[in-house]
């Protein structure tokens, strides 16, 4: 029960004295805080976190995740999941590896790992709109083929990449910042105006919201559905460009477990789970605050087996403090 | 009753949201085998009230007394195992369990062994709901239901923990007419058990059926309590809005415009058939029928939201068929929803976003929105529907019941639909906004929309239809219009199959 009919303007409005909600700050600024804190207890714990270098590695380990982390935001506001972006990163590797291998152009390489990825979104999308399987279901059937595609396409062996002028995108600078990263920025830029300026952004959180509602107001439900799982697969294309740039080879284990990573940096990001809240900058900042920790925790020479664990731990932490905040 | 201690009493109770005091200082008193109507606008603070009492939220200020003894529930468990339950409007069962279950969720009888005590919890249940004199299957999921039906399971919940109190929340917004004097019959019973009963509604005549002393609220604060002898419907009215309701008259017949929608012999399947209308532009016209009759379906179908398996629908003059509801639109066709929080709102999202959300199309260029021209359009709206709220950026979820039906209602006028199909647009609305909402409709059909309204309240259709066809298991039994359009017609056809022929079986136009 919120406002009322006949109250004075001024109660409605609540002119002249604003009142400062702790609670709704939590809820708002949240994740920035979580970030901040972050920030704050590394640079105390190892004195080379806050070193130039080690901030563009950070920004760089941090690129494709948050590219896989973009798509994802999408799928998630729809209410959907992809848990198919790691295996595609792979399929896309790999093809754009063979691509490259065989023909030793760049953009055509390029275009076949986009391709790919456009074209795995498209089957999760048409899968789930057509097909009505529930998405955690479809894309976790994809992440087996796409997989499994991948390994049979390589046999199991690493394709190299040694192609300078490609491997530029993954270990070149540009205005002294890593090229990934501003691939990451501008991807992210790009998805933050589509989802506030366009209609289409409009309609994926009208779907995630109420998606019988948004049909009854003449929104294609099931078109702004495929799209979004082919944005998914288009990001994961992305990201394989950046990962086979940056380690000159494409395996077909490539982005194991990247899609929990994804999810991660995009639930972090305050986006929920149950569609229609949430976007892309939190997503830039759950991808921050996950890149952030694990850089921390290999500056502070914390065993690879506890890194799981605190990176568990603070997903959990982090959707306790916005969903507290949140639920009333 | 009167002399006696109160069950629960109610003091000085407060409950404060940022910018607003939804409720100021109320007091109220129940006593036992009583029936306590609980009247207000939507807005009025009824639903904060209540929540307070049955433990869902905390108050700011003020006591509640239960037996004479200072209580304080922190959760809706503490108030159910205090005697005190609250049935909401939006029932929580759990849909894929059994009646049985449902009835006793919480506790139910056990064997040594921890597994469930299957003929003790039937038992149980089969004696609750004889109390009730109700029957039910024990063993049918509650999803199969009926919401009359579920709303009993949802009683002798209640009554499964002993409850000395029981709230009601417009328990009768989704009812027909039949399954209310079913309700009311339990009602009664309850009553001379002893049980307090708080009861809310916005249709008054209910409340002079059902309720002993009645308690109105306005914008938060307490306007006043009477023994229900003591009231006439008008004194409620004006206590609950501060004014007097004006009478409408019946709006123009529309001879000589042209014909808008027609739908001819549309059937679906198991559902409805044989269905016939026509409509033409500044036409409002009716359908009356129990819930279930097939109304809501009728006008899903001719939107395109259910696909039908038989007959046409003609839109000026042409024929289509939609497969989509975003094919409707296109045709100038707008739906208002049965259900606003499940089909019509996007709750947790603007109320701008809301707003403009069918519209789309009309807010930008070449898929880029124009903020601006949907700001404007939106605060336009705000101010000639009267909309309550902080501005476009406040969430739906936040606002009451008849402006959030007012939003919805504004989506299809942003649109500028001239066929609109309403289903239910007031339910569960306030006096105030629900003449607001009449009045609108009057309007529109001025303009020229054509109007299909689907209702469970006779006297809503009266107020706003020429014509008025009654619908009763998937059929149309009769249409009223002119000097047929009687009251007790049109219930007798909604309640046992209507007109014999030829009888009071008008065709207009």
């Amino acid at each position: 029960m919120g406002m009322q009919r006949s109250l004075p303007a001024e109660r409605i409005l609540g002119r002249g004295h604003p009142r400062v909600d702790a609670r709704e700050i939590l809820t708002k600024y949240g994740t920035v805080i979580a970030l901040l804190l972050l920030v704050v207890v590394a640079s105390f714990a190892s004195p080379r976190f806050l070193s130039p270098v080690n901030l563009m590695n950070v920004l760089r380990q941090t690129a494709i995740v948050g590219v896989l982390g973009i798509g994802m935001t999408f799928v998630i506001l729809t209410a959907g999941i992809d848990l198919s972006v790691g295996a595609t990163l792979a399929l896309s590797a790999v093809l754009l590896a063979g691509t490259l291998d065989a023909t030793g152009n760049i953009w055509l390489a390029m275009a076949a790992a986009l391709l790919v990825g456009a074209f795995v979104g498209l089957a999760n999308g048409l899968g789930v709109t057509l097909g009505r399987v529930q998405p955690f279901v479809m894309t976790l059937g994809m992440l087996g083929i796409a997989r499994s595609l991948a390994f049979l396409y390589t046999k199991g062996e690493p394709i190299p990449v040694l192609e300078m002028d490609f491997l530029k995108l993954g270990i070149g600078y540009l205005w002294r910042i890593p090229v990934p990263s501003i691939v990451f920025l501008a991807l992210l830029a790009v998805a933050a105006f589509a989802l506030h300026y366009t209609r289409f952004g409009r309609s994926v959180y009208a779907v995630g919201s109420n998606e019988e509602a948004a049909r009854l107001s003449g929104i294609s439900v099931g078109r702004d559905k495929v799209l979004v799982y082919v944005i998914s697969g288009l990001t994961a294309a992305a990201g394989a460009i950046l990962y086979t740039a940056q380690f000159a080879a494409a395996p077909a284990i490539a982005g194991e477990g990247y899609e929990l990573d994804a999810i991660a940096a995009v639930v972090v990001g305050g986006t929920s789970l149950f569609g229609g809240q949430g976007g892309v900058v939190g997503t830039f900042i759950g991808a921050l605050i996950i890149g952030i920790l694990s850089n921390a925790l290999n500056l502070m020479g914390v065993s690879p087996f506890a890194q799981p664990l605190a990176k568990g731990a603070l997903i959990i932490l982090a959707v306790l403090l916005v969903g507290r905040g949140r639920r009333s | 009753m009167g002399e006696n201690q109160p069950v629960l009493e109610v003091q000085a109770i407060t409950r404060r949201y940022p910018g607003v005091t939804a409720v100021d200082g109320v007091d109220l008193a129940l006593f036992a085998g009583e029936v306590h109507a609980l009247l207000g606008e939507n807005g009025a603070g009824k639903s904060t009230l209540i929540k307070m009492i049955g433990g869902a939220l905390r108050r700011d200020g003020g006591r509640i007394l239960l037996h004479g003894q200072e209580v304080d529930f922190r959760s809706p468990a503490d108030a159910l195992a205090a005697g005190i339950a609250v049935i909401y409007q939006e029932l929580v069962l759990c849909p894929h369990l059994s009646v049985a279950e449902n009835v006793l969720m919480g506790h139910l009888p056990q064997t040594p062994t921890m597994a469930v005590d299957w003929p003790t919890t039937r038992r149980l249940v089969a004696t609750l709901l004889d109390q009730l004199g109700v029957t039910l299957p024990l063993e049918v999921p509650v999803a199969r239901l009926s919401t009359a039906q579920q709303q009993m399971v949802e009683i002798a919940k209640a009554l499964s923990r002993d409850s000395r109190v029981l709230v009601l929340d417009e328990p009768s917004a989704a009812l027909g007419r039949r399954d209310l004097e079913h309700l009311f019959a339990v009602i009664r019973r309850l009553r001379e058990r002893g049980v307090a009963i708080v009861y809310i509604s916005h249709r008054l005549e209910e409340v002079f059926e059902i309720a002993d002393r009645v308690t109105v609220l306005k914008d938060g604060a307490l306007v006043g309590a009477w023994p229900i002898a003591d009231v006439t419907m008008h004194g409620l009215v004006r206590a609950m809005t501060g004014r007097d309701l004006g009478m409408l008259a019946a709006p123009e017949t529309t001879v000589g415009q042209p014909l808008k929608l027609e739908v001819r012999r549309l059937g679906r399947r198991g559902v409805f058939a044989d269905v016939s209308l026509r409509l033409h532009a500044g036409d409002v016209v009716g359908i009356a029928g129990l819930v279930g009759s097939g109304r809501t379906e009728v006008l899903r179908a001719i939107f395109g939201a259910d696909q039908p398996d038989a007959g046409e629908v003609l839109v000026d003059g042409e024929p289509v068929r939609f497969r989509s509801p975003a094919q409707a639109l296109r045709h100038g066709l707008g739906l208002l929803p049965e259900d606003r929080k499940t089909q019509g709102l996007l709750l947790g999202r603007a109320l701008r976003e809301n707003l403009s959300l069918a519209s789309l199309g009309r807010f930008s260029r070449f898929g880029l929105l124009q903020l601006g021209e949907e700001e404007r359009a939106v605060r336009g709206f705000i101010q000639s529907l009267n909309i309550a709220t902080r501005g476009p950026s406040q969430s739906v979820v936040t606002l009451s019941g008849g402006n959030q039906q007012k939003v919805v209602l504004a989506r299809w006028l942003a649109r500028r639909c001239r066929i609109l199909l309403f289903d239910e647009p007031t339910r569960g609305v306030d006096v105030g906004a629900k003449e607001e909402i009449y009045r609108l409709i009057h309007e529109l059909a001025e303009q020229g929309a054509a109007i299909l309204v689907v209702s469970s309240e006779l006297k809503e259709l009266f107020a706003i239809c020429q014509r008025i066809h009654v619908m009763r298991e998937g059929r149309l039994v009769g249409e009223y219009a002119g000097e047929s359009l009687r009251e007790d017609r049109v219930a007798e056809a909604m309640l046992i199959g209507g007109a014999s022929d030829g009888d009071a079986a008008v065709v207009a136009g």
